[in-house]
């Protein structure tokens, strides 16, 4: 029997009742969606709330009580140092080769070639940190020796390449090299991304004036790239700033602050330290290293606002 | 008219292989596959009388935005209103509130009443899903649903929303549904293939079998050829012609003609300038709206004085 | 802009029209192969006499000069602007090689060290009470259950979270969402695995270890991913499907179930894929939360497991009696973990291929 019978009064309208089937049915469904979404805000809250709650002896603790009877501002200061430095040392090399990488994928290689070059540089995407860790130890760091000795011997003036060069290769600089390949694709997808985008008429219009490639590129890709490029650049740092198993694996940790970036003697960062440490520490030891996390988790998220600042900044322009 | 003749001489015989359409079409089986209505044999349910749907001061806004102002009409059953006016005007505001599409846009609200034979869809307790069984929609941009067949296309609304139906009776439902929509010739043998392969004039008469599966009493379209080749224009508009035994229909259109082709009524919409709200001007049977119409903005935009 | 050539009066439409540049000469196409060349080797040379030689800095000043070099070569047959853009092609042609330069050496590495690792009882067998030898099964067991647990938990509540942001959500609980799962996507791995360490230890005090925390520290960095990419791909999906669902008298709730989502269904699948690839090499956070052990062990809510990249870790953190061995195992494992991210994401990007719905 057909079930649309409604050639009765349309009073059926009203006693369309499972309309009470189907309003329960929205109910339930955009029920479970709000629990879900109110579940993430948990989960952020909760990540919050137990750091601060597990780091927190750290903080009120006397400087006695704590290990190796050193304050956790002493403690940290150090760490953050190494963290911030082999971040934006990652950065600083990092950005022009992805920006160079992009603009190679967009604007000179072939087609066809395009696409799977764009696949290659994902891929670098995909490689587990530890893996470059490995890599870094075994491969780069005995590679780069020769080469840090030359800068130590001929650019040794420079305070970063002060020296004396390591003899095994495992100093901020190399990390600061695998850091920046490791978080080159992150910035060069972003950067592809918006390169491909301009818009046709602004680049036809360079051309229709005669004006080269690297003009043209010049002068209308890399001005409308420019916001989303800064971005992309601080998506790598934060990656950079958080990066564990590379650091933990390669660098060669016995110090405090230092710019040296070719020596034996270097800080740690905030990760590697936890990494390194955690796993045989008990007690008011665990608490402190909990509390760098949580330092940690403040210089991110920092970093994610300014990125944003800077975003909302030039976009305004 | 001139539109008149030649949807007669198109209509009296399908002719295959002479259309552009069949070029687009990847499957084509037995034989190509042609944009003509083709007749069906004497098919379909019997015609059945369908419910008046009358509005009464019906005022529609976006926000604080009034966009429609107090219309008062009707539409009467088993005929073919066209609403009609120029852009911006209102008139596919009005459409959507009558079966409370209006009201899914965000900050959209409705005043006044719109009843299907007496009762407020608006009323209190009314559930708007109810509604929108009862009352179809066709729209501009041929839709079919990408992911499903031509049979569970049109079977769509009763997989949705009915309980267990017996294969052979959503079988029935469906053979009946594509040829009211003078479409079964043309796809009897790919039922089960993807409904995005068609030509956009089929993919339309596919939405339009679609809408007309679930029996509701009135058939409310948007601008339903304005994204068709005027072939496929004329096979819709033959098929509007013989939906009105079964349904009431409301149509929106920009073109004029194709309001003096295929209706029966027609209602001229306008707006005074851009930021009032649009409002009916006038409501009468389509001959005299376009020969004697009683205002004179109507007559300015028939005779193409503006618009 | 260059100031035109003296010779300005002299230019030929036909030379302008060749692109010849402003003087009318033409490089010939091997130009910039032969600057490059010629630079490295020059550069060689001159390292070779000064007695500093190596090949990495060889290549790296070769580059240098050979862009110096096209543009000397360049500007006086074919002037300042084209010789100007021959050098910056050259330059950004040389960056891209040295960013695919680590690229090449780390598959080569991985690939070359990796297969002296693998082994039968690579595979089969794990580490318990050897001194010398063993193998990774317990790693790759655990590497799956770790991993299988995290996407089920992450999925569900990721998928509806993203449906409640793009068909539901309204107002300040959609925009907290939003803010909230931008901050999440840049929370360490290391603080994920902190956060559920301290979680556990709420409850059944410290020093425990299960596997289980492993995957609620990985669900912290999968869901916003999980999110992020659902999001996107269920915009994707056109609002007059919505509409012609709605129009034939169908509930919100069915509408999303049985219309948005199967045709936003491979991009859901890709990206779920591509989420678990992301996390399945994690090891900060399994350090801290999992532990490190020997033996096999499946079951996620009893003592420690270790994954791919723990055990990785560890071999090379302790390598046992013979050490090169344990190197290689670690090298084997970084392999095996190499192949399966790289086929997770070949079929995740071949699924989206073949599956998804064209929406005109």
């Amino acid at each position: 029997m057909a079930h649309f019978d409604t050639t009765t009064n349309a009073g059926q309208l009203l006693a369309a009742a499972s309309g009470g089937r189907r309003r329960r049915g929205d109910r339930v469904f955009s029920n479970i969606a709000v629990v879900a979404a109110v579940t993430i805000l948990a989960l952020l809250v909760g990540v919050a709330a137990f750091l601060v709650a597990e780091g927190f002896p750290a903080f009120t603790s006397s400087t006695a009580e704590l290990p190796n009877q050193e304050s956790f501002i002493s403690y940290v200061a150090p760490l953050a140092f190494g963290t911030v430095l082999a971040g934006v040392l990652a950065m600083v090399i990092a950005v022009p080769l992805a920006v160079a990488v992009a603009l190679f994928i967009t604007h000179i290689a072939p087609a066809r070639l395009a696409l799977l070059l764009g696949f290659f540089v994902d891929l670098l995407a995909a490689i587990p940190s530890i893996i470059y860790g490995l890599w870094g130890i075994f491969v780069l760091g005995p590679a780069a020796v020769p080469a840090m000795r030359w800068l130590e011997e001929k650019l040794g003036f420079i305070p970063i390449f002060e020296g004396p060069a390591s003899i095994t290769g495992r100093t901020m600089l190399v990390v600061g090299l695998v850091l920046a390949v490791m978080i080159l694709p992150i910035i060069s997808a972003v950067a592809r991304e918006v390169f491909s985008q301009t818009p046709r008429k602004l680049q036809e219009g360079a051309q229709a004036l005669g004006s080269t490639r690297w003009e043209m590129i010049r002068t209308t890709v890399l001005p409308f790239g420019r916001s989303s490029v800064i971005s992309g650049a601080m998506l790598g740092l934060g990656r950079a700033l958080g990066e564990t198993m590379a650091v933990a694996i390669i660098l060669s940790v016995s110090g405090g602050v230092t710019f040296n970036l070719i020596g034996q003697a270097n800080p740690s960062t905030i990760a590697a330290n936890i990494a390194l440490n955690f796993p045989e520490s008990s007690g008011l030891a665990i608490n402190v290293l909990i509390a760098t996390g949580l330092v940690l988790f403040a210089i991110t998220l920092a970093t994610n606002f300014l990125a944003r600042i800077i975003i909302d900044r030039a976009e305004i322009k | 008219m001139e539109g008149r003749k030649l949807k007669d001489m198109l209509g009296s015989e399908s002719k295959p292989g002479t259309e552009a359409e069949e070029g687009r079409n990847t499957m084509s089986q037995a034989g190509p596959v042609t944009e003509t209505s083709s007749r069906p044999e004497g098919v379909g349910a019997p015609a059945r009388p369908a419910k008046t749907l009358e509005a009464k001061e019906v005022n529609l806004y976006y926000g604080d935005f009034h966009a429609v102002e107090n219309v008062n009409m009707t539409i009467e059953p088993n005929k073919v209103t066209a609403l009609i006016g120029s852009s911006g005007c209102g008139k596919t505001t009005f459409l959507r509130s009558l079966n409370r599409m209006h009201e899914l846009t965000r900050g959209a609200t409705v005043k006044g009443s719109i009843q299907l034979d007496g009762e407020d869809v608006y009323g209190g307790g009314v559930d708007p899903v109810a509604v929108r069984r009862l009352i179809g929609m066709v729209f501009q941009q041929p839709n079919p649903f990408p992911t499903m067949s031509i049979y569970d296309n049109v079977a769509a609304g009763l997989n949705f929303n009915a309980g267990k139906i017996k294969k052979s009776a959503k079988d029935e439902i469906v053979e009946r549904s594509l040829r009211g929509a003078h479409l079964w010739d043309e796809v009897k043998d790919r039922l089960g293939r993807p409904g995005s392969g068609l030509s956009g004039g089929q993919q339309q008469r596919l939405c339009i079998a679609r809408a007309t599966a679930v029996s509701p009493e009135v058939l409310l379209m948007d601008e339903p050829c304005s994204a068709l080749d005027p072939v496929a224009t004329l096979a819709i508009e033959d098929l509007i012609g013989e939906l009105k035994k079964e349904y009431t229909i409301a149509i929106v259109t920009h073109n004029m003609q194709q309001a003096a082709r295929a209706s029966d009524n027609t209602a001229f919409f306008n707006l005074d300038e851009s930021g009032k709200p649009g409002h009916l001007v006038e409501i009468g049977p389509t001959d005299e709206i376009f020969t004697k119409p009683k205002k004179k903005e109507t007559e300015d935009y028939v005779s193409g004085r503006f618009g | 802009m260059t100031p035109p050539p003296a010779d300005a009066a002299v230019l030929s439409t036909r030379s302008l029209f060749s692109g010849e540049g402003s003087r009318g000469g033409s490089l010939p196409s091997w130009a910039p192969w032969g600057a490059f060349v010629g630079a490295v080797v020059f550069c060689g040379l001159v390292e070779a006499v000064l007695g500093w030689f190596t090949i990495a800095l060889m290549l790296v000043f070769g580059c240098l000069v050979a862009i110096v070099a096209i543009y000397a070569w360049s500007r006086p047959v074919e002037g300042a602007r084209r010789a100007k853009d021959r050098a910056v092609t050259m330059a950004i042609v040389a960056a891209f090689g040295v960013a695919m330069a680590p690229l090449i050496s780390l598959l080569y590495e991985v690939i070359v060290r990796g297969a002296a690792g693998i082994s039968w009882e690579f595979f089969t067998s794990d580490s318990r009470g050897v001194v010398a030898g063993g193998g990774a099964a317990h790693a790759i067991v655990g590497t799956l259950v770790i991993t299988a647990c995290a996407v089920v938990i992450s999925v569900p509540i990721g998928l509806m979270a993203a449906i409640y942001m793009n068909e539901y959500g309204r107002g300040p609980l959609r925009r907290a969402l939003t803010f909230f799962v931008d901050v999440m996507t840049g929370i360490p791995s290391i603080v994920a695995g902190l956060f559920a360490y301290a979680l556990f230890e709420l409850f059944f005090g410290p020093g425990i270890r299960m596997g289980i925390m492993g995957s609620i520290a990985l669900t912290v960095l999968m869901i916003p991913i999980v999110i992020r990419s659902a999001e996107e791909v269920l915009k994707i999906v056109p609002d007059h499907l919505r509409e012609a669902s709605y129009a034939l008298g169908t509930p919100k709730w069915k509408t999303i179930t049985k219309v948005v989502l199967p045709t936003a269904f491979a991009g859901l699948v890709t990206g779920v894929m591509l989420a678990t690839a992301r996390i399945i090499g994690e090891t900060a956070p399994l350090l801290v939360t999992t532990g490190v052990v020997d033996s096999m062990n499946a079951d996620p809510f009893q003592g420690r497991m270790q994954n791919l990249a723990v055990y990785a870790y560890n071999e090379y953190r302790s390598p046992g009696v013979m050490k090169q061995a344990s190197f290689d195992r670690a090298w084997a494992a970084a392999l095996t973990l190499i192949l399966i991210v790289m086929i997770l994401n070949v079929i995740a990007r071949l699924v989206y291929r073949r599956y998804k719905t064209e929406i005109r």
